[in-house]
């Protein structure tokens, strides 16, 4: 047991949770990354519709669509979703 | 069943000492412990009530709808379709920041028991009355304890009463001390399934604006939520938190610690509960955990809970009147369970008879002995303690078997030896 | 319920923050955890959820942390409904009494197929017939998969799980499908309606609907389980949008009882040659690699037959035959 973990008389009653998850990274969970090819991405926004974890952004301001490999869990369903085939999936050392 | 003698009034204001000071004005009506209930909920500005009908508590909600029907009372009244999902609405209410309340028995109470222990773990102050009656098989819809005595692990303060009066009052008090922050736990009152429930007897009310200043706002404990603000423990779009999550083998066991404080907590807000329900009515139990009738120098005493109890001191009136040393305690608070109090008050007298109304088949004894006892084997010198099982589905005890357990605890004075733990009053064997 | 069209565009929808937040625990290519992130964008304002033990609850809600930003409660398994009605009330309890500030506060009820099917019935039916203002909307995943995969009321014909494992004398599961929609048209709901992730914008669009409706509203989504289906992550959205295409899962919507066949169904409706074979759909799931045996070939047929003869008597009741 860690001794950082706290005490019953320093924790809210009932477990109300006191950290929003974006402090757990799940992004070390994957085996294959997403790799893009940006000249062939449309930015029809439909990896960032489908992504189960929300790691893939849309950022109006810079026109661009960017990937939080923090969260990224390598599921596939973007590449296996792009309408141009502008993802694939790929193993890190590649 | 409780006897009256002429000269003693509802509540034996007498023998307590507590004169009612001509200056409380109450109303004094007729009402069966049921009805007594839901008139207590009516004054207690409650916000929600969610429901599933089940004898001997049905008069409860039948007459609390009667109130939401004529407009008598600003609550929602959910007539949910069964004792399970009325729990939960109670809980969900109540998380909600509703004050809310509930009534069931015996098998309804059984079906609610997933959620017993959800609703205390999410430290929401809901209140129950429950009017005690038998669990099946076989099928039975007279009055015991063994559907409370069931639910005894499951987090929520137990207050058990002597009658119709006394049910009244403790609704009252139950929303008080459920809801104060540092207990946060919901809490059963219990009242003899027919005995209390069904028998009409007179309950002096107070008017409504004293019950709602008595009782006052709920209040909510802070909490501190994922936004890493510190708010009040409530569903609120303002403020969001999460309610009920998963908590692994790391934290679980602290947040049970945290059930176990607030209950230590009840033990201090019990008794003020009562010293200041006192103040604006006239009316006190013991000192709210435990009841003693005649018990400061009794050498043989019964324990008991509930309108048993009545008839009990009639008894050790007679008792003492032929020169025996009896008294009687009745155990108003189950949970938490009164320890110094049982210890203090029983450590002199020489022979004790624990009576249950419920069983735990294949212990040593029924739940309130195994509690009584194990509170009192830590002292020095403690009484010899025995257990009488009696009363279950209903069963009547006249006061003649009552009589011949307290001549049995005087042989087991004398002699120093307790041949039986356990016995069944009225059993035919 | 008004009748206007509400057009959720991609950009839009990408622009809104994710009220089911990044850092849960589903499994990678988890249908359903894609379908929450996106329904939880349809909310209009102040919005109150509660929730059925299952995956969904689970992996939003490990202490210490929680991936919901908005109100959030569970309880227990079989009560979201039940959940749902405790809120409503309170909420409108204390609105009465001038303690809650909000005009209007959404309450939305979650469970997965065994909080809704099976043990989660009751509360639902219940919480139906009182009219409680709540939209509920289960995420079918065809079994009980927080628990290990065992079959529910809602797992296919023919389908292999934990405690309906495909042996040499069973083939998977014996019983249909529950007609779950069927039950609660049966409540003579104001709106009940079907949809699945991969035709987000009719989803979202049936969310809102849902929200609308002053009184109780059933929403049915089907999110493809990788995990409990045995079927390639990846491929979680291809398997909801096959799932349309061979009718397995028509999409449609009922306001008061009429029904009418939401596009991607309607146009296989307009177009039979579009209607690919449920062999497609079925093939590639493990869940359903037993079938594709000698001994068991004839089960592929009987759930073409039986999937055709569903979608027969749906056209009947669109009026689309």
């Amino acid at each position: 047991m860690s001794s950082k973990e706290k005490t019953w008389k320093e924790i809210s009653i009932a477990g109300v949770p006191p950290k929003s998850s974006i402090g757990f990274m799940t992004g070390d969970w994957k085996t294959y990354m997403p790799v893009r090819d940006l000249e062939k991405c449309t930015t029809c926004l439909t990896c960032v519709m489908f992504c189960p974890e929300g790691a893939i952004k849309w950022r109006p301001e810079m026109g661009k669509i960017e990937f939080d490999f923090s969260f990224c869990k390598g599921c596939g369903i973007c590449a296996n979703e792009c309408p141009t085939k502008a993802i694939t999936m790929k193993l890190p050392e590649e | 069943m409780c006897q009256r003698m002429p000269h003693e009034s509802n509540n034996d204001e007498a023998a307590r000492g507590i004169r009612m000071t001509p200056k409380i004005k109450q109303e004094t009506t007729a009402m069966n412990g049921d009805e007594a209930v839901a008139f207590a909920v009516k004054q207690c500005d409650v916000d929600v009530v969610a429901a599933y009908p089940i004898t001997p508590q049905t008069i409860i909600v039948e007459k609390f709808s009667e109130y939401v029907a004529n407009g008598e009372v600003q609550t929602e009244f959910i007539c949910t379709e069964s004792e399970h999902s009325a729990m939960t609405a109670c809980l969900a209410a109540s998380a909600t920041g509703a004050r809310t309340f509930t009534a069931s028995a015996s098998a309804g109470l059984a079906l609610m028991h997933e959620m017993l222990f959800v609703t205390s773990g999410s430290r929401t102050p809901v209140v129950m009355a429950v009017a005690n009656r038998a669990l099946s098989a076989p099928l039975n819809i007279h009055g015991d304890h063994s559907d409370s005595m069931a639910e005894r692990d499951s987090g929520w303060l137990q207050i058990y009463v002597e009658n119709a009066q006394e049910a009244y009052d403790s609704i009252i008090q139950a929303f008080k001390i459920a809801e104060e922050v540092g207990v946060s736990l919901p809490i059963i009152v219990g009242l003899d399934g027919f005995t209390i429930s069904h028998t009409l007897e007179r309950v002096d009310v107070l008017s409504e604006d004293v019950v709602k200043k008595f009782v006052g706002e709920r209040q909510f404990p802070m909490v501190l939520t994922h936004e890493g603000k510190t708010v009040p423990f409530k569903l609120d779009p303002e403020n969001p938190m999460t309610m009920g999550p998963n908590a692994l083998q790391n934290y679980y066991f602290e947040f049970k610690r945290q059930q176990v404080e607030g209950m230590n907590n009840a033990l201090k807000g019990i008794q003020e509960a009562n010293s200041e329900y006192a103040k604006i009515s006239g009316r006190s139990y013991g000192n709210g955990l435990i009841d003693p009738y005649k018990l400061d120098d009794a050498e043989i005493a019964i324990v008991c809970i509930g309108s048993t109890a009545g008839t009990l001191k009639v008894i050790v009136d007679q008792l003492r009147e032929e020169g025996m040393k009896a008294g009687v305690l009745r155990l108003r608070t189950f949970r938490p369970l009164p320890v110094e109090e049982l210890r203090n008050a029983l450590k002199n007298v020489k022979a004790v008879a624990v009576m249950d109304k419920s069983m735990s088949p294949g212990g040593l004894g029924a739940p309130v002995f195994n509690e009584v006892r194990n509170a009192l084997y830590d002292i020095k010198q403690h009484p010899i303690i025995v257990n009488y099982i009696f009363g279950l589905g209903g069963r009547d005890s006249s006061p003649r078997d009552l009589r011949r357990i307290f001549e049995d605890l005087t042989k087991i004075a004398k002699t120093g030896v307790a041949e039986k733990q356990v016995h069944y009053l009225g059993l035919r064997e | 319920m008004t009748t206007q069209e509400w057009k959720f565009n991609a950009k839009d929808i990408a622009n809104k923050p994710d009220l089911f937040l990044s850092g849960h625990r589903a499994c990678a290519g988890c249908g359903p955890a894609a379908m929450m992130r996106l329904i939880m964008k349809a909310t209009r304002g102040p919005t109150i959820v509660t929730q059925a033990t299952g995956c969904m609850e689970i992996v939003g809600s490990i202490y210490p942390y929680s991936s919901w930003a908005l109100p959030w409660l569970h309880t227990a398994f079989e009560n979201a409904a039940a959940n749902a009605s405790g809120i409503d009330a309170a909420v409108k309890a204390l609105r009465k009494k001038g303690k809650i500030k909000q005009e209007h506060i959404d309450i939305i009820a979650l469970a997965g197929d065994g909080g809704t099917y099976d043990i989660g019935l009751q509360a639902l039916s219940g919480a139906v017939e009182r009219g409680h203002d709540f939209l509920f909307i289960l995420y079918d995943n065809e079994g009980y998969m927080n628990t290990g995969i065992q079959r529910s009321s809602s797992t296919p014909l023919g389908a292999a799980t934990t405690t309906t494992p495909a042996g040499s004398v069973n083939p998977g599961k014996l019983e249909k499908k529950k007609p779950i929609t069927e039950i609660m048209l049966a409540h003579e709901m104001e709106y009940v309606a079907t949809a699945t992730p991969y035709y987000w914008k009719d989803m979202l669009t049936k969310v809102r609907k849902g929200l609308e409706v002053e009184g109780p509203a059933f929403l049915h989504i089907f999110a493809p389980c990788p995990r409990g289906w045995r079927s390639e992550p990846a491929k979680t959205m291809e398997y909801s949008k096959l799932s349309v295409e061979s009718c397995v899962f028509p999409i449609w919507e009922a306001v008061n009882g009429k029904r009418t066949l939401s596009t991607p169904s309607k146009l296989i409706a307009l177009a039979p040659q579009k209607k690919k074979p449920v062999k497609s759909y079925l093939e590639g799931q493990g869940r359903f690699r037993h079938l594709f045996t000698p001994q068991n070939m004839h089960l592929v047929d009987e759930i073409q037959r039986a999937t055709d003869e569903k979608w027969a008597k749906l056209l009947q009741k669109c009026e689309q035959a």
